[in-house]
């Protein structure tokens, strides 16, 4: 269908004061071909509304350029059908608010935000809307509490879930409990673990299929038809789901690396695991036979250490003082030392920690560790900074390591301090350098792998707990310290695996409580992929986005950018190379759009073709007029919504730049620039988020990405004889709003200075 | 929807959510997206709560502007979310699936053709404390509430809307959105469930007397640090001591300030040790020369926040001191402070002097003062001790002291668990 374009400029706000309106009517239905153009003194009144409705109806209109404020306000008044395709031109905060009215470049620029619309609206088609039939069963990976929980919140809310376990019971470490500390109101009695309770509730659900002694063979496909092959020593089961939520929990620090502790010199040393077995047996005596008298609890055991897990493992604090109480209630007179860093017992659990200080029998100590010994069957330990301000020696018949948790997915037991985003871009793997057990441990593993690499050098068995068949790797991709999350402030369920969701310590080091409690979050984001996929919507960050990619094979030229920097691993490759597609692993970010040199890759609402005819629409003064003209990519995210604070403030800057905004700056195609420098323009600015291991950006490699090829960008600069230094790449903050017209009048006043491009007017 | 106003007298929902934190707008954009109807209501004038008064993030020192206006976005695209402020909850009554809510919507006296183009205020002659800074700072009584404000509509202070000069406000407007005489509302809803996420309050500081907040000007608790250092705070990001508006050459941390005592907060408030090492950070950011110094009891930085901890410790300008801080004074003359502290490594009481001190004050559920309505128990501080079968769901700060990542976790869960109770009446 033709495209109708009907452009409405508001003229309230100061925009009808510092634009000549009916310039910019003419210049929308002559130069920029729109088939209709009006002007109100504010379209977001009801009579305003009304007339674009009118005038949609009467003239056939299917695009509609509303150029007034920011889209950012009244979204909901503009939106008149998924046949209409809306643009938001924001002639208030981008023009009038910010430079000098009435005057001849504000002028210039008014007219080319609406040029740059209609050449938007001319090259996109509105995304439609479908149905798509998929399985919306959700597969819990993992029988523990928070495996259980996750099941028992997917059945509850009305949906089936399929249950694997890897043992021959439910329940995973909670089994191994004795007590829980407490988690209710006073906070004072230890609790019962009830996971039996729990596993009958599962087990007899009728929304639940329970496997047990099972794991992943392996798992393919994408979110709505995951199809997932299961391994339990019969013939392999495939089950198709819609969603999974891993729930594999925590695994021990192993005990060979706890010798400089002391673990091994003697079986009265043992570790909080141990311990917690001894008191699930109903009695804890020394492994050497008889009644401890004296018990040192030793905190930290491998935690909090640089040489080993430098993270804190969260619950180990409250773990010793619940195993203290155990102590003190079988053997009133056991005295009981606790050596420790710092005493973390957070929110309400100050409570029970408060009732292990009152306890004469209990003695508390900050300390840090020199030697742990084995005396005649008697622990040993110097302890140095302690609280009575001297080094001092604790004697006990035992010892307590409280040990910690190490996440799952963490491929060995290796933890090096780097930044995992940079290294990961480097060598495009997914996870830390690892020791011993770097090799793939399983068949399957080392087939996938095999199969992998063939398609695609550089993908790395993870830990081989889900076994994607996916081109960047077998299971969620890590970051620190094994933990699979990609936004863990604002977006704690998100990994950079859609329709696969992380509860548990597997994310992070947790309680029992916590788990559970984690286990809804992770269950509603399971559910909500299965919805939103059903109806073909993106999830997180694009929530509800219907655009989807489309591939222009016959010219690919097998070169694999897009399936290494997808950062959700959206694409596989055949044998040759040539991406294959799974739309539901889309999050819409259009990186493979910016990576892609053949140009190649379309969103039917954003694409190449699009950008370069929105950047060929804006008018070119030639060099003798001196104005030069500088083109900005801007993210939609954060540096936009800064523009827009910038014109509220009523900062001024150069009327001499022309934003164009982007899904992600990582979606920026360098043909763009191309574009933008041969059309004649003196410089280009990309305006991104931030980059690094402490990332802003939504889609967590786009601004990494984008700084990476702008550095290819400015070499080819250079060989094309131009000034590399016209192509800048900045990161701009949300709160950044300050900064930003400095930014922008230093770039042009440099630009200026430079001189004009050569290639203007060619 | 960008519809902020909920038309009629009665409406209906899958989930009510009470409180437009970052708790709330979790819960009912999460709901939302599975395809349920929510309702959030907030009492102020904007989403947003705290996390909008918080300069940076721990531990990646980023703004909460972002996470937020991506929230916002959501919010406005999605057609299953009704958000009204200045609304409160008077009454409930019914059962799991079935809820009846009077609500109270107080009155904005901007109506929803206000376009925020600021012309009233540029004519307001009446000033008004600006309670987002503590007070610290003044804006016209006609104000927009925040620079990502949602709704993105001015609001006139009540106290002043009977002021005869706030009629210029409403000569300026060329949209007729000023309603001097606009009325509160009540509206009846109807939901299956409630998400009670109304958040917290800072603990008074002035209750702690030996620490001198509210005696002395350089004294100031963490809340307040956070508005000095933010760009749209009274000092406009520059963090300066109260009393002579210079850069302080060093800063002391009292941690646990009401927190971990039982004449005041029992409980630990989990965030300030954090919060604290945060301020360290960007104080230095911006006064490379001043000294930090941080007394606290146990530094609780669980979990991989361990590595902000050791970041802070590798930098040689901020000096951790193992003591509770028994009495803040002032010096004569010069304003600055004597923290004086028991070493409990060496035992021995220290005197340190500071140019500014900074009170790590805890958190207190706003459950405490305000407690929710209904059968909901709460335990002895204030926070709500969930019933499983309540279709009232406990959701991030009213429930323990979170951080902002924790009560994301707990809100994303909540909206699941309001899901499944509201579903509890229909069957």
């Amino acid at each position: 269908m033709d495209t109708k374009i009907g452009v409405f400029i508001c003229e309230g706000c100061d925009i009808g004061k510092s634009l000549d309106i009916d310039k910019l009517k003419e210049h929308a239905t002559g130069e920029c071909n729109a088939a209709h153009c009006a002007s109100h003194k504010a379209y977001c009144s009801p009579e305003g509304v009304k007339e674009i409705k009118d005038a949609i109806a009467a003239n056939d209109l299917n695009r509609v350029s509303i150029a007034a404020c920011s889209g950012r306000v009244f979204a909901e008044l503009f939106q008149f059908g998924h046949d209409v395709l809306v643009d938001r031109s924001n002639l208030r905060e981008h023009v009038a608010w910010c430079h000098e009215p009435n005057d001849e470049d504000t002028q210039m620029l008014g007219e080319d935000h609406i040029a740059m619309s209609c050449a938007k609206l001319s090259n996109s088609e509105p995304p439609v809307e479908k149905t798509v039939e998929i399985s919306k069963d959700i597969l819990v990976v993992g029988g523990g509490v928070t495996g259980m929980q996750a099941a028992l919140n997917v059945a509850n809310a009305g949906y089936k879930a399929i249950l694997i376990e890897k043992e021959d019971e439910l329940g995973g470490w909670s089994r191994k409990f004795h007590k829980l500390f407490p988690k209710k109101a006073p906070y004072r009695d230890l609790e019962d673990t009830n996971h039996e309770a729990m596993a009958k509730e599962v087990e007899d659900n009728p929304n639940i299929t329970v496997h047990k002694s099972t794991t992943i063979k392996r798992t393919n496909g994408q979110p709505g038809e995951f199809d997932v092959t299961l391994k339990n020593g019969g013939d392999p089961q495939e089950i198709r789901v819609g969603a999974i939520i891993q729930a594999t929990g925590w695994r021990k620090y192993p005990t060979k690396k706890l010798e400089y502790l002391g673990y091994g010199k003697s079986p009265n040393i043992v570790t909080n695991i141990e311990m917690e077995e001894m008191a699930k047996s109903g009695k804890i005596e020394l492994p050497t036979g008889g009644e401890p008298k004296s018990v040192a609890f030793i905190q930290c055991a491998g935690s909090r250490d640089k040489d080993h897990i430098p993270y804190c493992s969260a619950v180990c604090c409250r773990t010793s003082l619940k195993q203290a109480k155990y102590l003190r209630e079988q053997y009133p007179d056991c005295r009981i030392y606790i050596i420790y860093k710092d005493i973390r017992s957070p929110q309400q659990y100050e409570l029970f920690y408060m009732q292990a200080q009152e306890d004469d029998g209990i003695f508390l100590t900050k300390g840090e560790i020199e030697n742990v010994a084995a005396d005649n069957g008697k622990i040993k330990i110097d302890v140095s900074e302690t609280l009575l301000g001297e080094d001092i020696q604790v004697e006990a018949d035992m010892a307590v390591l409280a040990t910690g948790m190490v996440s799952t997915n963490k491929v060995g037991n290796k933890f090096i301090d780097i930044g995992p985003m940079e290294k990961e871009l480097l060598i495009g793997g997914s996870d830390e350098e690892d020791d011993e057990d770097e090799e793939p441990k399983s068949e399957e593993a080392k087939e996938l792998l095999e199969s992998g690499k063939k398609a695609a050098a550089g993908a790395e068995a993870g830990a081989e707990i889900l076994n994607l068949t996916y081109r960047q790797g077998t299971d969620l991709p890590t970051l620190k310290y094994g933990f699979p999350d990609s936004h863990f402030i604002c977006f704690p369920y998100e990994t950079r695996r859609t329709g696969i969701y992380a509860a548990g310590p597997v994310r992070a080091p947790m309680d029992i409580a916590s788990s559970m409690n984690d286990a809804y979050g992770a269950s509603l984001k399971a559910i909500q992929a299965v919805e939103a996929i059903s109806v073909g919507k993106a999830v997180h960050p694009r929530a509800g986005d219907l655009s989807e990619f489309d591939f222009f094979m016959q010219r690919c030229t097998q070169c694999k950018r897009c399936t290494e920097e997808c950062p959700f691993g959206t694409l596989d490759e055949d044998e040759k190379g040539t991406p294959l597609l799974n739309p539901n692993r889309c999050r819409r970010c259009g990186i493979c759009l910016g990576a892609c040199p053949e140009r190649i890759i379309t969103f039917k609402n954003y694409n190449i073709v699009m950008h370069s005819k929105m950047i060929g629409s804006i008018s070119m003064p030639d060099e003798f007029d001196e104005k030069p003209r500088i083109l900005v990519f801007v993210c939609e995210n954060d540096a936009m919504p800064a523009l827009d604070m910038v014109g509220k403030m009523r900062m001024k800057y150069s009327p001499f730049v022309r934003f164009i905004p982007v899904r992600c700056i990582g979606s920026t195609n360098v043909i763009w620039l191309n574009d933008a420098l041969s059309k004649g323009f003196d410089g280009v600015m990309l305006l991104g988020c931030k980059k690094g291991d402490d990332y802003q950006c939504h889609f967590v490699k786009g601004s990494q990405l984008a700084a990476t090829r702008m550095t290819n960008v400015q070499d080819k600069l250079k060989q094309l004889a131009l000034e590399s230094e016209r192509v800048e790449i900045h990161e701009i903050q949300i709160d950044d709003y300050d900064k930003i017209p400095k930014l922008i009048d230093d770039f042009v006043e440099e630009i200026e200075t430079m001189g004009y491009n050569p290639f203007k007017g060619m | 929807m960008d519809i902020q106003d909920i038309n009629g007298d009665q409406v209906s929902c899958d989930l009510l959510v009470v409180g437009g934190g970052i708790a709330g707008i979790t819960s009912a954009l999460e709901a939302s997206e599975v395809g349920k109807k929510a309702v959030l209501i907030e009492k102020t004038p904007m989403l947003g709560g705290r996390v909008l008064r918080t300069n940076l993030y721990f531990p990646k020192m980023c703004p909460p502007g972002c996470g937020i206006e991506i929230n916002l976005k959501r919010i406005r695209q999605n057609e299953n979310i009704t958000v009204s402020t200045l609304t409160e909850v008077e009454s409930v009554s019914g059962s799991p699936g079935n809820y009846e809510v009077t609500l109270k919507i107080s009155p904005r006296y901007v109506n929803e053709k206000c376009t925020a183009c600021g012309e009233c205020a540029k004519v307001c002659e009446v000033m008004r404390k600006n309670e987002l800074n503590f007070g610290l700072d003044e804006t016209t009584a006609i104000y927009l509430p925040h620079e990502l404000a949602f709704p993105y509509r001015y609001v006139i202070d009540p106290e002043y809307v009977g002021d005869e000069r706030m009629k210029k406000c409403v000569d300026a407007c060329e949209y007729d959105a000023i309603e001097l005489d606009m009325k509160p509302r009540t509206v009846k809803v109807k939901t299956g469930a409630l998400i009670w996420a109304t958040g917290w309050e800072p603990y008074d500081a002035t209750k702690i007397d030996n620490l001198g907040f509210g005696q002395y000007k350089n004294v100031v608790t963490n809340v307040i640090m956070e508005r000095l250092a933010s760009s749209d705070g009274p000092t406009h990001g520059e963090i300066k001591r109260p009393s002579d508006d210079n850069a302080p050459k060093s800063v002391g941390f009292v941690q646990c300030a009401g927190s971990r005592d039982e004449n005041h907060l029992p409980y630990c408030s989990a965030i300030c040790c954090m919060a604290s090492m945060k301020q360290a950070q960007y104080i230095r950011r911006q006064h490379p020369d001043t000294e930090i110094h941080i007394f606290y009891i146990d530094v609780r930085s669980p979990g991989r926040w361990e590595d902000f901890y050791m970041n802070a410790q590798e930098d040689e300008k901020i000096h951790f001191h193992r003591g509770k801080v028994a009495r803040i004074t002032e010096e004569d003359g010069t304003g600055n402070l004597i923290m004086e502290a028991e070493n409990t490594l060496t035992g021995e009481m220290t005197r340190t002097t500071v140019e500014m001190a900074v009170l790590a004050a805890g958190m207190v559920p706003t459950t405490k003062s305000t407690p929710p309505p209904g059968d909901v128990k709460l335990d002895d501080f204030g926070y709500i001790d969930q019933d499983d079968k309540s279709g009232i769901i406990g959701c991030g700060n009213v429930m323990r002291p979170l951080e902002v990542a924790a009560t994301i976790q707990d809100a994303t869960g909540a909206a699941l668990k309001g899901i499944i109770a509201a579903k509890g009446g229909n069957e």
